[in-house]
């Protein structure tokens, strides 16, 4: 394990808004090629930790290392080994696909020409290259997402953070867009947070980290904290060690 | 990062916002109907009721029409610096903000790059504008018309950077009806775009004084003495030092250790 170089290193990571406690105690890391799943309730404490690992927020405890590099000091070499998905969407609905692409590419500073070729191998590789004149408006939801991935992977980071990347997506959308990520892990070594308030999207052989009102209550595969439970149901898992407490 | 990454990067930014005002057609037909019914109307009633003595820039007596054209230009990069901001506080609700922030390049050079792409937008509308006013016997001398673009970069990165401060201090849609109570409305009316400051004085000292602090004063002045050929120093020296103040507080509004965002949760979603 190389903890200096990991994607995502995480030490005592807490956040108050003013008085009110978001997060508390966090550790974890992800290494390269990695899958990792941050499984909890809404309001566990997620949207708050994936602002603070793109930046949107800055830490106020704790530290955060991408690749070795404080996020609060030389933050962006690590940015530019980053690709984000959001919950919200995020895409202009009154460009193109290649429009929203062309405006990505270029706020990482790529080249047109580069954008081009990138844009060309990423909606391909997602089915989407005869949509990339089309209005975003007029794409349906699972297409959104997939043109948000694709987006995400235009300047080919070596993390990728995906926020509840499948909410308002059918089944068969939610499971496709998961089978696609898990492939990138393989195919280019990427580390994946994936992040979701859902236990059934997740295989039992993922890591999977559960946080529950701002503090890591789990770490491990489902497979081996059920076990550990001694519960047979991953649903069943997720209510247990996410009940409130009184 | 390279130095063409920041070429890209800008370039990107621009292309994005002409694009996007190519495509609310009805937003440019807005920003020009707008200060047309104030030339045309409101101008025509007025007209007789101020007489405009002769002061600079002009060299003799001026129609009414002449003197609020060049006010007319600040309340169109006045709107869409507001419009701008808007469309940050929508970008940020819709999250295309998140995207801008996530990028590798420094901020506060996004965030200029966002404001110099808003005031070439506006650059645009400001020509198509003064053009139109020709119909209604407002000609100024041809260099004007070279003269007013420096001058209106400069008004619109000032109005820009102030649309872009509220909308850190703004986190939701609704609170733009207020915008423009509080801030559009007592910038445009206590300012020398509707009538010279002396008029002003003849009726209350302590309104005379507000607008001859109000930058957007010193804007529209440093408009209108460009649009004749002139320079006025103690309107470029108020315009730039706000441009560069705003500026610097919109890019702390936007950072997220010391920013507005801080304090008030979780980006929403």
């Amino acid at each position: 394990m190389n903890m200096a170089t990991a994607p995502i290193h995480v030490t005592e990571l807490g956040h108050r808004y003013g008085k009110r406690r978001a997060l508390a105690q966090v550790d974890f890391t992800l290494q390269a090629g990695e899958f990792l799943a941050l499984l909890g309730p809404n309001g566990a404490g997620k949207t708050t930790l994936f602002s603070l690992l793109t930046r949107l927020l800055r830490a106020t405890e704790g530290r955060i290392e991408l690749f070795g590099l404080d996020l609060q000091g030389n933050a962006r070499d690590a940015l530019r080994r980053l690709g984000v998905v959001f919950q919200q969407p995020t895409l202009d609905l009154d460009l193109t696909v290649a429009q929203n692409l062309a405006y990505h590419g270029a706020l990482q500073g790529l080249s047109p020409d580069t954008v081009r070729q990138r844009m060309e191998e990423e909606l391909g590789r997602f089915g989407l290259s005869e949509r990339a004149g089309d209005r975003v408006r007029s794409l349906n939801g699972g297409h959104r997402r997939r043109v948000e991935i694709a987006r995400a992977l235009l300047h080919e980071p070596k993390l990728l953070l995906l926020d509840e990347a499948t909410a308002g997506l059918d089944l068969e959308t939610r499971q496709a867009l998961y089978e696609h990520v898990r492939s990138l892990c393989e195919e280019r070594a990427m580390a994946v947070l994936w992040t979701t308030h859902l236990v059934e999207e997740l295989s039992p052989t993922d890591a999977t980290l559960i946080l529950h009102q701002g503090r890591l209550v789990a770490q491990g595969t489902l497979q081996e904290l059920q076990s550990q439970q001694g519960i047979s149901s991953a649903k069943e898992l997720l209510l247990a060690l996410t009940r409130r407490e009184p | 990062m390279s130095w063409s990454a920041y070429g890209h990067a800008f370039l990107g930014i621009l292309a994005r916002e002409f694009r996007r005002f190519l495509q609310q057609r009805t937003r440019f037909l807005s920003s020009l109907v707008r200060p047309l019914l104030w030339l045309v109307v409101f101008a025509a009633g007025f007209r007789a009721a101020l007489g405009i003595a002769i002061i600079p820039p002009y060299e003799t007596y001026i129609t009414y029409e002449v003197y609020i054209v060049p006010g007319l230009v600040g309340i169109i990069i006045l709107f869409n610096g507001m419009q701008s901001s808007l469309s940050m506080v929508y970008d940020r609700e819709m999250g295309s903000m998140r995207v801008l922030l996530t990028s590798p390049l420094p901020r506060g050079y996004l965030l200029v790059c966002k404001l110099l792409s808003g005031a070439l937008v506006s650059l645009a509308q400001v020509y198509a504008f003064l053009l139109l006013a020709r119909l209604f016997d407002v000609e100024p001398p041809v260099l004007g018309y070279l003269w007013v673009l420096p001058a209106t970069v400069l008004s619109a990165l000032m109005l820009g950077a102030l649309g872009l401060l509220l909308s850190s201090l703004i986190r939701q849609l609704e609170n733009f009806a207020g915008v423009m109570n509080f801030v559009v409305f007592p910038l445009f009316f206590l300012s020398s775009a509707l009538y010279p400051l002396w008029k002003m004085r003849e009726a209350s000292e302590l309104i005379y004084w507000i607008c001859a602090i109000n930058p957007f004063t010193h804007a529209v002045e440093l408009i209108r003495f460009a649009l004749y050929g002139e320079f006025s120093v103690l309107a470029f020296t108020v315009t730039s030092a706000t441009t560069v103040l705003l500026t610097m507080a919109a890019i702390v509004g936007f950072d997220p250790g010391r920013g507005l965002l801080r304090k008030s949760g979780p980006p929403r979603n």
